[in-house]
């Protein structure tokens, strides 16, 4: 058993002096853990470190791929408001793109 | 250079015009410096984020060197990395300790006015307490003519106390926005304490307890503490008051209260959720009503975690890694320069500081004489664009900020800065600047002068329309000196009768 840090993961180093194992590394682009190494904490924390302070939602996921922190439990921004900043960041980069057309 | 002295006496016999006083540590501007102890105004005196005089002369830069943090705040989101935004917790690049080391001395080299290093993110300093404190060590030895500090959220404080204590470091800020935990609920949706990620009240109320009890052994050790607080309206904006008089019990000596910034794009639960952000007014107001129990800080920048230069500036570019691998820094040498451009500034401060107590004198034995003036004259807004030094060096067009002063009877007092856009950037291509014109006017908005090094013929026209008086006659002249000049003229043309309201059109 083994959890995995996926590409949404900013690189933040929160998770890696926690891991009981030393099994997280610095790797490009992204941390990554060693399947090898990982015990999902058992034994030594009641939840998993990497995922307790990891704070993005759905970096990290267990091995069915499922997301220890589900969308808006860590930053309570829902998926609907999250579209709206995807909307957001696009008109922000067309209006920059636009102004630079001139 | 003689130090004038003599000279700095007004030559009509009179002290400065505009009621008495032309420089901003005396009159009503109980929230300067003027007044701590000489101990701590020895220490900050060239920090350029401690005192509003010295921000003028001295720059600071932040190394990126802390990504990693122990808790979530609604106004920040996690996944940074945007070169075209300054604010704080965004960066370009995350920093070894060895690249940052190279990066402050590259700095400390080229801008000799830089005095403090500054860690302050993109996450907690102290929750990267190994590359925070490597960083400072190194410092320490290789750079020992630089001021240290760092920024915290003040989770990790107490157990991290003894060992800034050990490296000299100074100056800590810490950011404590309520000092109650329901308060506090709507701000952190959650910490990391003990080993396990801590929602909702609960973590704000261990946030808080750590942040009171690091605050109480930095200024039981003599460590200089200041206290920043994000003004968030609607949730701790009534509680700020508060906030102010309990850290100030407990030994902070400066407090800044900033604005939120919230836009959608910045994807913060702010950000999406509409949050409303202060009104430069609103953020005024609240300042002054903190002022009466604590040193308020009013030229902060919100600066990115990564900035370098003058507060308001960022040369952030000239010192990207690949270009500061190319340099050379021999800093034996750049000491010795350093240590000049700083016995300079010094100097001139020190004329400053004369002349200020000399007017001092002069007002008090003017009431002593004619006994306290009755203040009758209205107070009044001006703004300048500067390009640091103290004086009027910007031209409007060219301005990203202009800093809004208070005239009165008092006095000038510094209240803020407001940031715009460059109505133009300079050359022949200045035809498209409406816009960025509209944005300047609305920011300049209770403002009635501004006075700016040149002020082109295009803007002339609406500014006036405005209501705000475009002035570039004081070009190159210390700004509160100027400012006193304009509002002895607007006294002299019967413009500040305490009954003539300002004549403001900006919506």
């Amino acid at each position: 058993m083994s959890l995995e840090i996926i590409e949404s993961c900013v690189n933040c180093y929160a998770c890696e002096p926690l891991c009981p194992n030393d099994a997280i590394y610095q790797a490009s682009p992204h941390f990554l853990i060693d399947p090898d190494k990982c015990t999902e904490c058992l034994g030594d924390f009641d939840h998993a470190q990497c995922a307790s302070i990891c704070p993005i939602e759905g970096a990290i996921v267990d091995e069915l791929g499922v997301a220890l922190n589900l969308p808006g439990s860590l930053t309570g921004i829902s998926a609907e408001m999250l579209a709206k900043y995807q909307a957001a960041v696009e008109a922000a980069y067309q209006a920059a793109l636009d102004a630079k057309a001139g | 250079m003689d130090l004038p002295v003599i000279n700095s006496i007004p030559s009509s016999g009179e002290p400065a015009a505009g009621g008495g006083c032309a420089s901003h540590s005396c009159g009503s501007t109980d929230d300067q410096l003027g007044h701590l102890p000489e101990h701590i105004r020895a220490k900050v005196h060239n920090h350029p984020c401690y005192s509003e005089q010295a921000h003028h002369y001295f720059a600071r830069m932040h190394v990126a060197v802390a990504p990693a943090c122990n808790i979530q705040c609604h106004y920040c989101n996690r996944k940074y990395d945007c070169s075209n935004e300054s604010r704080p917790g965004v960066v370009s690049e995350v920093l070894t300790p060895e690249q940052a080391v190279k990066k402050v001395m590259a700095v400390a080299a080229n801008i000799p006015q830089m005095t403090v290093l500054g860690i302050a993110g993109p996450g907690d300093p102290l929750a990267n307490p190994e590359r925070t404190f490597a960083t400072f060590r190194e410092l320490s030895e290789k750079a020992p003519d630089i001021k240290l500090c760092v920024s915290t959220n003040g989770l990790a404080l107490p157990e991290s106390v003894e060992e800034l204590a050990k490296h000299n470091i100074d100056h800590v800020t810490i950011t404590i926005n309520c000092v109650d935990p329901d308060v506090g609920a709507q701000i952190y949706p959650w910490v990391f304490w003990n080993n396990r990620r801590v929602m909702g009240r609960e973590g704000a109320a261990i946030l808080i307890e750590q942040q009171q009890k690091g605050l109480e052994m930095l200024t039981a050790r003599g460590i200089l503490v200041k206290v920043n607080s994000v003004m968030i309206p609607g949730v701790n904006d009534q509680h700020l008051a508060e906030v102010s008089k309990v850290v100030k019990a407990k030994g902070a000596f400066l407090h800044n209260v900033m604005p939120l910034i919230a836009e959608p794009e910045h994807g913060t639960f702010y950000g999406l959720m509409g949050q409303a952000s202060p009104t430069p007014e609103e953020l005024q107001a609240l300042q002054d009503a903190c002022s009466g129990d604590m040193n308020m800080m009013r030229h902060c920048r919100q600066c990115r975690a990564d900035a370098v230069g003058l507060l308001g500036e960022d040369r952030g570019l000239e010192f990207t890694l690949d270009k500061i691998e190319d340099m050379e820094i021999d800093y034996a040498a750049a000491m010795v320069k350093r240590a000049e451009v700083h016995a300079q500034i010094a100097q001139e401060l020190e004329q400053k500081e004369q002349e200020r107590q000399f007017q001092a004198q002069a007002k008090a034995a003017l009431i002593a004489l004619r006994g306290e003036p009755e203040v009758t004259t209205r107070p009044v807004l001006m703004a300048v664009s500067t390009k640091g030094g103290g004086v009027i060096n910007e031209h409007f067009g060219h301005a990203r900020e202009f800093l809004v002063y208070e005239a009165s009877g008092n006095g000038v007092r510094f209240i803020g800065h407001r940031k715009t856009t460059p109505y133009c950037e300079g050359g022949s291509s200045c035809g498209e600047g409406e816009s960025a014109l509209d944005e300047t006017l609305r920011v300049l908005k209770g403002c009635e002068v501004v006075l700016s090094a040149k002020i082109g013929f295009e803007p002339w026209a609406p500014l006036e329309a405005a209501g705000i008086q475009p002035n570039g006659e004081h070009a190159m002249e210390p700004i509160e000196e100027a400012i006193a000049a304009v509002y002895a003229e607007m006294r002299a043309a019967g413009r500040l009768d305490a009954s003539i309201e300002p004549q403001q059109k900006v919506a």
